[in-house]
């Protein structure tokens, strides 16, 4: 027990830290990055930038079914909004994550009812098993699949296996939750340096197709 | 009626880039890898590579893929796998024998029309990425022999055909001959200074399809336009160095043309019925000598013919009878979004217009796009074969005529239906405005 409790201290202290560190100095320096070479190489980009269009773009994509594409293939639609809705926005409504960051700061938020959010986790991981299969069966998925790309998936769908693990005390809690947790700080330290970083650079790529397509070619790009 | 699938011979052997391959060194491609990738490429690369999460959702934008019952190598995706990622992930340390198949699916198995970009989540441009892939290969001297010849005809003429400057004078002037023949005022007035709009055309035009000339001279007579065309270099509107990745002809050829405009002191440029030129003019060569916009304001033949038939400068007599469809050519429709204005002429001169679905900006590309049906002969039936998905789409609006806009599309689409045995003709919106319209000047 002590050594479980000395583990956890350390995952969920100063790991986190560190974790969040690396999240968000790297992501602030990929996006420089980006940015820095736009500014170098390709100012010519800002001519053609519109807020408008940007926007537009952008809007048609987040939005389910709002795109040709997302009509035309429901099941991966609905997979793939599901998935994304239950990674962003879920870790903040888990009720022990608001707990725990009660414990440490003092403050909070209402979180989410327990049963929901266990739903959530297991649709999430039934959208990573969707994920899968489609990568290993689909052929023109699998044509395109790098040994990364399951490596990329099994980091984003460990801590949703893992806390739905601890929450239903499947063996032993401890060791689902101390995994649980590290699981979490790997995806954040993976974000800005694997191919998750589609979620820093998918705004700035929509953001300048939508204003190509807006303001130049007049035609919708959705 | 469901179409057969055209098999089609995969190792095919192209002369120009068999010898360029013989020449080619792997420290020629480390240098050309270096700049092209290390210098003139940026932001938008990198983004493109590293975002693409391999998902495949673009698949389904590919005529070429659909057409091959879904061959996983001809996604667009797939392509950028198959060039661009290994070149980066070698960091240009790849074969001759890499740079000849990389030339090879940039130049034949990419039409460059984005469609693509319409269906990936992230928008990524593999247009984009396959064009990088050609300025690879041109500066590594490795690029299909037919479109090459066409780069460099634009290198030595200014046009794209090896026209001499005497033969396209001579040409006007014998289209307009035979015009006067139907409206005896009927003129092509070369170089007349500060004419309201300078009309240009596709080196093709004088060379096989002079009758287009012939055509575009009655239409602007009748309307009584004060027009003129250069009879000095400027006069060819169209690129192939463009697609060859030649940028630097490319902005060559751009000035060109802008500056004959800017010659004969016009307000404005018309160009005819091309989709590639009007990419060139509008998008891409502009922008390498660094205009934003075309430095002259310049419109395609679809929105000037909406102009001239809104405007009332061009009556209808009698509409067409037999039944059209509608080809949308990426370069005018998802490049410029001209979908309704051509669907207004369209409606205007014709009795019965049937849509071919998609259509829009989410039409299938032609496949003789981007320099494809340049690559000539060698490459014909490849270009047949990947592209079933089209013939199909055509053969089930069950229309007599089919409409298109663009010489490219016009050329590959008459192979196409040729190919599958599609029973309908192909014709440009010149030729059925001229068959239809009013002509004041006649006897
Ligand atoms: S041919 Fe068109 S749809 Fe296919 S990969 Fe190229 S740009 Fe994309
Ligand atoms: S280009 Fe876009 S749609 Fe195609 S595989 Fe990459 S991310 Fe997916
Ligand atoms: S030839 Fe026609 S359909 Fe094909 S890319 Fe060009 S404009 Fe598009």
């Amino acid at each position: 027990m002590n050594n479980f409790n000395g583990i956890y201290n350390f995952v969920s202290g100063p790991l986190v830290w560190l974790a969040f560190i690396i999240f968000i100095g790297g992501s602030i320096y990929r996006i420089r990055n980006l940015i820095v070479l736009v500014n170098k190489k390709e100012r010519y980009i800002y001519t053609y930038m519109s807020l408008k269009y940007s926007l537009r773009s952008i809007m048609h994509w987040i939005i389910p079914f709002a795109t040709v594409n997302w009509r035309k293939r429901p099941l991966m639609t609905i997979t793939t909004f599901i998935f994304h809705a239950g990674l962003v926005i879920m870790p903040f409504f888990v009720s022990a994550h608001v707990v725990m960051f009660h414990n440490a700061w003092g403050f909070s938020w209402p979180s989410l009812p327990e049963s929901f959010t266990d739903t959530v986790t297991l649709l999430v991981i039934i959208c990573s098993i969707i994920f899968l299969i489609r990568r290993l069966v689909l052929r023109e998925v699998k044509f395109l699949t790098d040994a990364s790309d399951f490596g990329v998936l099994l980091i984003t769908a460990a801590p949703f296996i893992t806390g739905f693990l601890a929450y239903h005390n499947v063996g032993s809690y401890h060791f689902w939750v101390i995994l649980h947790i590290l699981s979490g700080e790997i995806m954040l330290v993976a974000i800005p340096f694997t191919k998750l970083s589609h979620m820093l650079y998918a705004v700035f790529t929509r953001a300048y197709i939508g204003s190509e397509f807006g303001k130049v070619r007049h035609a919708r790009d959705w | 009626m469901a179409l057969p699938y055209i098999e089609y011979e995969k190792n095919i052997i192209d002369q120009g880039l068999e010898t360029g391959t013989e020449r080619l060194t792997k420290e020629r491609i480390a240098k050309v890898v270096d700049k092209v990738i290390g210098g003139e490429t940026g932001a938008r690369l990198k983004a493109y590579v590293d975002t693409c999460v391999h998902c495949g959702l673009c698949s389904d934008a590919c005529h070429m893929y659909l057409s091959t019952k879904r061959d996983p190598k001809l996604t667009p995706s797939a392509k950028v796998k198959r060039t661009m990622s290994v070149i980066l992930a070698k960091k240009g340390n790849v074969s001759p024998a890499f740079i000849k198949k990389a030339s090879e699916i940039a130049s034949t198995e990419c039409n460059l029309c984005k469609r693509c970009v319409q269906y990936c989540p992230f928008g990524i441009d593999i247009a984009y990425v396959m064009s990088v892939v050609r300025r690879i290969c041109h500066l590594c001297g490795v690029t299909p022999l037919y479109i090459q010849d066409t780069a460099h005809s634009h290198s030595v003429t200014q046009n794209q055909m090896w026209v001499k400057e005497d033969e396209w004078i001579d040409t006007l002037q014998w289209q307009e001959e035979d015009s006067r023949e139907e409206i005896p005022d009927c003129r092509i007035p070369l170089d007349k200074e500060g004419a309201d709009f300078m009309y240009s055309v596709i080196g093709p035009e004088p060379k096989f399809l002079a009758q287009l000339l012939y055509q575009t001279a009655i239409i602007f007579n009748a309307a009584g336009l004060n027009w003129t065309m250069p009879s000095f270099p400027g006069w060819d509107n169209s690129d192939m160095a463009m697609f060859t990745g030649d940028s630097e002809i490319m902005g060559r050829n751009k000035r060109f043309h802008y500056e004959a405009a800017q010659r004969l002191k016009v307000k404005k440029i018309v160009m005819g019925e091309c989709g590639h030129a009007f990419r060139a003019a509008y998008d891409m060569g502009n922008r390498w000598v660094s205009w934003a916009m075309p430095p002259v304001p310049m419109v395609h033949a679809i929105e000037f013919y909406y102009d001239l038939l809104k405007s009332g400068k061009i009556k209808v007599k009698e509409k067409y009878k037999k039944s059209v469809t509608l080809h949308d050519p990426c370069n005018t429709i998802r490049g410029r979004g001209l979908h309704e204005k051509a669907r207004y002429v369209i409606n205007e001169l014709c009795e019965n217009f049937i849509e071919m679905h998609p259509n829009r900006e989410h039409n299938y590309c032609c496949n003789a796009g981007g320099g494809v049906i340049n690559c000539g002969p060698p490459f014909k039936k490849k270009r047949v074969s990947t592209n079933r998905i089209k013939a199909q789409q055509c053969a089930d609006t069950g229309a007599e005529i089919l409409i298109t806009p663009c010489h490219n599309c016009h050329s590959g689409m008459e192979d196409i239906i040729g190919d599958y045995g599609v029973d309908m003709h192909v014709k440009f919106i010149n030729d059925i405005m001229y068959e239809v319209m009013e002509k004041p000047g006649l006897e």
